[in-house]
């Protein structure tokens, strides 16, 4: 049989990921951020400046509650900078995990009329996602030099946080977005889930303020080492590895999860959706 | 490599209709998990309240061949199983058994403008509808000027699609999947958009892609347009293959069989028909053919009755073909077709006389509309399709043959021919 022969037959039960395909449809995927990020501020006034606004303003509310009246300490640098430069990292996430989730659903259209590895779609959204991310840093390099706080040497491992960030973004995304095409649940479960996970995240409050008992809360969830493990790189100080490791495991086993659910159930998405 | 480009066989697709193709939430998972356990415990004595599921089978047993460059047609009615078919060859759904095997890149137009977003100009839909139908950046780049200048919108490339027109919208999505080069194209009805020129250029293309040697599958109700570009044909008809082969032949059962449907309770007159509300009703219609002079008139009688008094009734009257072109439709206005204070049993007549003189030969379809005269939502009462009628043919011309519809066209206009020779 030639190279391009093709077999269409019902859907055996072996899993494949068909990592050969994805590659020949890297363009459309290409082609899917591009789309997401041009028309994300489009007929907006302010344009992409909505991506250091909210972020920005989020961290003066959290400064005066949290910080001021609440006064949840924060490990030594100014309360400001130590809430900033946990929540872009967290926004990032978040709307990585919402957007991906909702992916599928909202591209019913295409899915339901043209072939292409299904993968393509929460993936392009948790990587659109990453454009707010990289504009709202701009204020943290500006709150750097106000604060006098710099990194070390160590920030060049900043890419490895980015893109574990983004696999545990992507695990979410896979899981969340395979099962909305089937319970329509999941569009009222995500904002809930992502409020109540912002909490158990150390974003307002530094690890070190949870009681040695309820740590290992923190240490299931798969975002919280690498929003700790993003600030303490931003602002030159000591990464808690530990916690680390235990988020990179709990998100690796969210992505080869989320990958066998997905690709299993990814050839009914066109009759259900 | 073999010469056979798509070879199917065996293929079914099973749907499951009923309650479950509803949103199964969460909720029933989960209440289904907590009664399970019960049931097994207590049985299931009372009557099972689970949703009927039925299944469906959208396709069963399909088998065929379709050889490199040809272009197979599929027709059928509506719920067929064509669109189905087509999503199964192009991979956007899994059949329930048996197997296809395609050799060779599978280009799919399900849809045309699939995945355009309106807030992108022209320029970057080009680009973003042309990967989503599996194009290379570069395919794109090379072909852009032809796409461009097929849909005919240079002067809006930077617009956004969202101000174009309908017509201007329809014409790039369709310029941009005209130019997918897969070897084998997957087709569906594609040409129900744009007017009638556009239609023509659509279909113009694809003919010319036909003789670049590609093979097509292409799935239109249009039958005269299936007739001229395919040369092969396959008939479903609920799910089932009807008839396969040389499309002269499935496009004619296909054209008896819809014909027998049409008429089948009818036989040239009707049964009684009611608008209950108004207690109008047609209690028959007939259409004779009457020789006289050795010249054929077509005759259409219609009997009415109404219980209520009707002001004034206009009478319209739709003549098609077969394939749903129109022939001639007259208004009340036209013919003065009216009816003045209406009130009991009525009949009226219409009569053509010399009918072949403007007509071929052959088979016509008759609507007919009551309506009060020169009013916007008048329409008493439609009958759509109600008696077929039948034109015998004629030989027109003189020539020693019939001229008939199917062969030569609607109208044998009475044009002449002369020869002017110059000799030098």
């Amino acid at each position: 049989m030639s190279d391009n022969t093709l077999v269409i037959e019902p859907r055996k039960s072996l899993l494949k990921l068909d990592l050969r395909e994805l590659w020949n449809f890297r363009e459309l995927l290409y082609f899917l951020v591009w789309r997401d990020i041009k028309v994300r501020y489009k007929q907006t006034f302010i344009g992409a400046f909505w991506a250091i606004l909210q972020p920005f303003f989020t961290m003066v509310v959290f400064t005066i509650f949290f910080g001021k009246i609440a006064k949840i300490p924060s490990d030594n640098v100014p309360y400001p900078i130590f809430s900033y430069s946990g929540l872009i990292l967290w926004t990032y996430f978040s709307s990585a995990v919402s957007n991906s989730s909702n992916s599928l659903v909202g591209s019913s259209n295409l899915i339901s009329k043209v072939y292409f590895p299904r993968l393509i779609v929460p993936l392009s959204s948790a990587i659109s996602a990453a454009v707010d991310y990289f504009i709202a840093t701009s204020i943290l390099v500006l709150m750097m030099f106000y604060y006098g706080i710099f990194p070390n040497i160590q920030i060049i491992y900043l890419p490895i946080i980015l893109l574990l960030t983004f696999l545990s973004a992507t695990g979410f995304g896979l899981w969340l977005s395979a099962l909305n095409v089937k319970y329509r649940d999941v569009r009222f479960v995500l904002p809930f889930f992502i409020q109540l996970l912002m909490f158990l995240t150390p974003v307002i409050y530094p690890i070190s303020f949870i009681p040695e008992k309820f740590k290992w809360i923190l240490y299931l969830n798969p975002v919280g080492g690498l929003i700790n493990a993003h600030r303490a790189l931003v602002l030159g100080q000591e990464v808690d590895y530990l916690y680390l490791l235990s988020s990179i495991i709990i998100s690796f086993l969210l992505i080869i999860t989320g990958l066998a659910y997905f690709k299993k159930t990814e050839s009914f998405f066109a009759d259900i959706i | 490599m073999s010469d056979i480009a798509i070879s199917v066989e065996n293929l079914g697709k099973c749907y499951q209709i009923g309650e479950l193709e509803n949103y199964y939430t969460l909720r029933d998972s989960l209440t289904d998990i907590v009664k399970y356990p019960i049931k097994l415990i207590l049985g299931s004595g009372e009557d099972e309240k689970k949703p009927e599921i039925e299944f469906i089978w959208a396709l069963k047993n399909i088998d065929f061949e379709v050889k490199h460059g040809e272009i197979i047609g599929i027709i059928g009615g509506n719920g067929a199983g064509k669109s189905t078919l087509l999503k199964i060859l192009s991979r956007i759904t899994t059949p329930t058994e048996g197997k296809a095997i395609i050799n060779g890149r599978v280009g799919s137009l399900l849809e045309v403008g699939t995945g355009f977003h309106p807030e992108l100009t022209g320029r970057e839909n080009i680009y973003l509808n042309g990967s989503i139908l599996g194009m290379s950046k570069t395919e794109i780049t090379q072909n852009f000027d032809k796409i461009v200048d097929f849909a005919e919108i240079e002067k809006f490339l930077d617009t956004p699609v969202k101000r174009y027109s309908s017509g201007m919208y329809v014409r790039l999505a369709f310029a941009v999947a005209a130019h997918l080069e897969t070897e084998i194209l997957v087709v569906d009805e594609v040409l129900a958009v744009g007017d009638i020129a556009f239609q023509k250029k659509c279909l113009g293309k694809i003919e010319d892609v036909s003789k670049e040697g590609r093979t097509i599958l292409f799935v239109s109700h249009n039958l005269s347009a299936i007739k001229s570009i395919c040369q092969k044909g396959i008939y479903l008809e609920n799910g089932i293959i009807n008839l396969k082969g040389d499309i002269s032949d499935v496009a004619k059962k296909y054209e008896i069989d819809q014909f027998s449907k049409i008429n089948s309770n009818k036989n040239d007159k009707i049964e009684h028909l009611e608008n209950t509300e108004l207690g109008l009703s047609i209690n028959s219609v007939t259409a004779n053919i009457k020789y006289e002079n050795y010249l054929k008139n077509l005759e259409i009688k219609i009997n009415g009755k109404s219980k209520n008094k009707i002001k004034k009734m206009g009478i319209s009257l739709k003549i098609k073909t077969i394939d749903n072109i129109l022939v001639c439709h007259l208004w009340p206005g036209h013919l003065k077709s009216i009816i003045n204070d209406l009130q009991g049993e009525w009949s009226c007549r219409f009569l053509c006389n010399n009918i072949n003189k403007y007509l071929a030969g052959g088979e016509y379809l008759l609507d007919i509309i009551l309506l009060r005269p020169k009013e916007h939502d008048g329409q008493l009462l439609t009958a759509e399709n109600i008696i077929r009628i039948h034109i015998p043919p004629d030989d027109v011309y003189n020539s020693g043959g019939s001229f008939y519809l199917h062969r030569y066209g609607l109208v044998p206009l009475p044009m002449t021919f002369n020869i002017t020779k110059e000799n030098h």
